[in-house]
């Protein structure tokens, strides 16, 4: 009995893993295969690029992963900016109305901006800024995910550095930026692995903001890309599909560790 | 001194205030004024070409109220909620109970379950697309092998939240394993010992030891599940588009399609605040979870 239950453990942890990949294999094989060998399984079929080129051809891709990649530069930068200044005040200065307006930035934690669609959008016309990649970022910029986490890692370090620094005569700001922020490295890293695969994701908010291909982001184009309409067949869709998500995934495969870990920092407050 | 005292003050305070002033005005302008506006619009009706907006209380609410397609899609999301929520957890937990193990595969194990993760949802919802396409799809033609007929899993009232429910927990099960993963590595290993030395099974061991030491993390988890259910509909763009005939159709996807399909502004905003409400409970829950920690600390 108990032999077979030490099979069978490691087998159901193996046969899940199995499933739990399959999508992605499947797509995988099927974006190099002509859809007719894709949808009848011919498991020796020849191997081809044709979907790519295909789909490659369908849609302004360089355009979209440009897109992207600025997007989620802009947010990333106006995030370490806001973020630092903020978890700053919030960690080391005292002063009057600090642990309010901190209340505040945690309600903010469960204000989604998914949900106030509608008049964020309204917000970001108003600002002159539809369609355009600012505006996507913008509302991500002050995370309060983001300051909370940098006050965590300010709070930790020890005073000591700090009176050293203004000893030898560094100002506020000075200190921030020699003592703080080079300490804050593994919070900073775990922050940027969280915060590009999230807005490399994100797909509500662009979709509502952008209206043109000079600003659609990779998700966006995909989901034009694939919709049923154009009528776009299984295996270019899973070609377009492998190439958008190939940038993230190979990054993933490659830096496993530092990702989970990331992730980890991040959940864990 | 007391003079510099003061000043140390002053200074810090102006210091405080303008170093949080880029994020106050971005929080303002993206979260509180926003939730703000969207309560008074929620007030007012819609503005036509014949009629300006006016004050009408809460009607676009009642209106809501009498809506059999809000009670539907309320009803879908509580059940999307009722499945995913303790149906990944309890994946998850599995899935890093075995990742936590020594099995052989294990890089390879780890690796699948959370590749899905770093998945957008769009993707994800295009992958899935290749398993649920009638006749030609992967689940089909699988079927077809023990002489199922063709399912439609997508284009039936029955199947089609089904269908959204299980790429949901497909993406989100791979991320909570994480978190258990985590806890489970800070289980002292005497506590497995001691078992052992007291003749407990392994069964026995997890139900009695393990489980109950996860339970902070169980509740961190289901937190952000619950906020996953609201939060997670991308896939509908793709799969469903809520149908058909609204079958699979989630809040945030129907108050999207209120605002922006049917420029309905002002139900999308009262069916936003009922929304907000919900997720205030939510907020609530995690700060009463938050006070028993500290209190196991």
């Amino acid at each position: 009995m108990n032999t077979v239950l030490r099979y069978i453990e490691p087998a159901g942890a193996i046969l899940l893993a199995v499933i739990w990949i399959s999508p992605l294999m499947f797509a995988f094989w099927a974006a190099f295969h002509s859809t007719s060998d894709a949808v009848n399984f011919n498991l020796f079929s020849a191997w081809t690029l044709d979907n790519f080129r295909t789909a490659w051809d369908g849609a302004p891709w360089l355009r979209y992963f440009l897109n992207t990649f600025l997007l989620v530069t802009v947010v990333l930068i106006g995030q370490f900016i806001l973020t630092t200044l903020a978890g700053f005040a919030f960690a080391k200065l005292d002063f009057p109305g600090k642990n309010f307006v901190f209340i505040l930035v945690l309600m903010q934690l469960f204000i989604l901006p998914e949900v106030l669609i509608v008049e964020n959008y309204a917000m970001v016309s108003r600002l002159g800024l539809f369609d355009s990649i600012l505006g996507v970022g913008m509302p991500y910029m002050a995370s309060a995910f983001g300051i909370f986490l940098m006050r965590q890692s300010f709070k930790s370090v020890p005073i000591e550095l700090h009176e050293a620094a203004r000893i030898e005569g560094c100002g506020l700001l000075g200190i921030l930026w020699r003592v703080y922020v080079p300490l804050a490295k593994p919070t900073y890293l775990a922050y940027a692995l969280v915060s590009v695969s999230t807005h490399w994701n994100n797909f509500l908010w662009p979709l509502i903001v952008t209206n043109s291909p000079e600003t659609r982001p990779l998700t966006v184009g995909l989901s034009i890309f694939g919709a049923p309409e154009n009528g776009v067949d299984i295996s270019v869709i899973s070609a377009a599909t492998m190439m958008s998500v190939a940038p993230l995934l190979l990054a993933f495969l490659l830096f496993q560790r530092q990702f989970v870990q990331a992730f980890l920092r991040a959940g864990i407050k | 001194m007391n003079k510099h005292i003061n000043l140390e003050k002053r200074r810090q305070a102006i210091y405080g205030w303008l170093l949080l002033s880029p994020a106050a005005v971005l929080l303002s302008l993206f979260a509180f004024y926003p939730s703000f506006a969207t309560f008074v619009s929620s007030l007012f009706s819609k503005k036509t070409r014949r009629k300006p907006s006016e004050f009408i209380e809460l009607e676009n609410y009642a209106d809501l109220f009498a809506d059999p397609t809000f009670w539907l899609v309320v009803k879908n999301n509580l059940f999307y909620a009722a499945i995913t929520i303790p149906v990944s957890i309890a994946i998850a937990l599995a899935m890093a109970l075995w990742a936590n193990s020594k099995i052989p595969a294990r890089g390879f194990v780890r690796t699948a379950y959370f590749t899905p993760t770093v998945l957008p949802m769009i993707a994800a919802a295009n992958l899935w697309l290749f398993f649920y396409t009638p006749g030609l799809g992967v689940l089909d033609q699988i079927g077809s092998l023990f002489g199922l007929p063709s399912v439609n899993w997508l284009g039936q009232p029955e199947t089609a939240l089904w269908a959204v429910i299980i790429v949901t927990i497909w993406k989100e099960a791979g991320f909570f394993m994480i978190f258990y993963l985590a806890a489970l590595q800070t289980i002292p290993e005497d506590l497995k010992e001691a078992a052992d030395i007291e003749g407990c099974s392994r069964w026995t061991y997890t139900r009695r030891i393990v489980l109950p030491l996860l339970m902070p993390t169980t509740l961190f988890i289901m937190v952000n599940a619950m906020i996953n259910s609201v939060k997670l509909i991308d896939h509908l763009f793709i799969l469903t588009k809520g149908g058909p005939s609204d079958a699979s159709k989630l809040i945030l996807y129907y108050i999207w399609e209120m605002a922006f399909a049917f420029f309905d502004a002002p139900h999308a905003a009262a069916m936003t605040i009922l929304v907000l409400a919900v997720l205030c409970v939510v907020a609530a829950i995690q700060f009463f979870y938050l006070d028993r920690r500290t209190h196991y600390q």
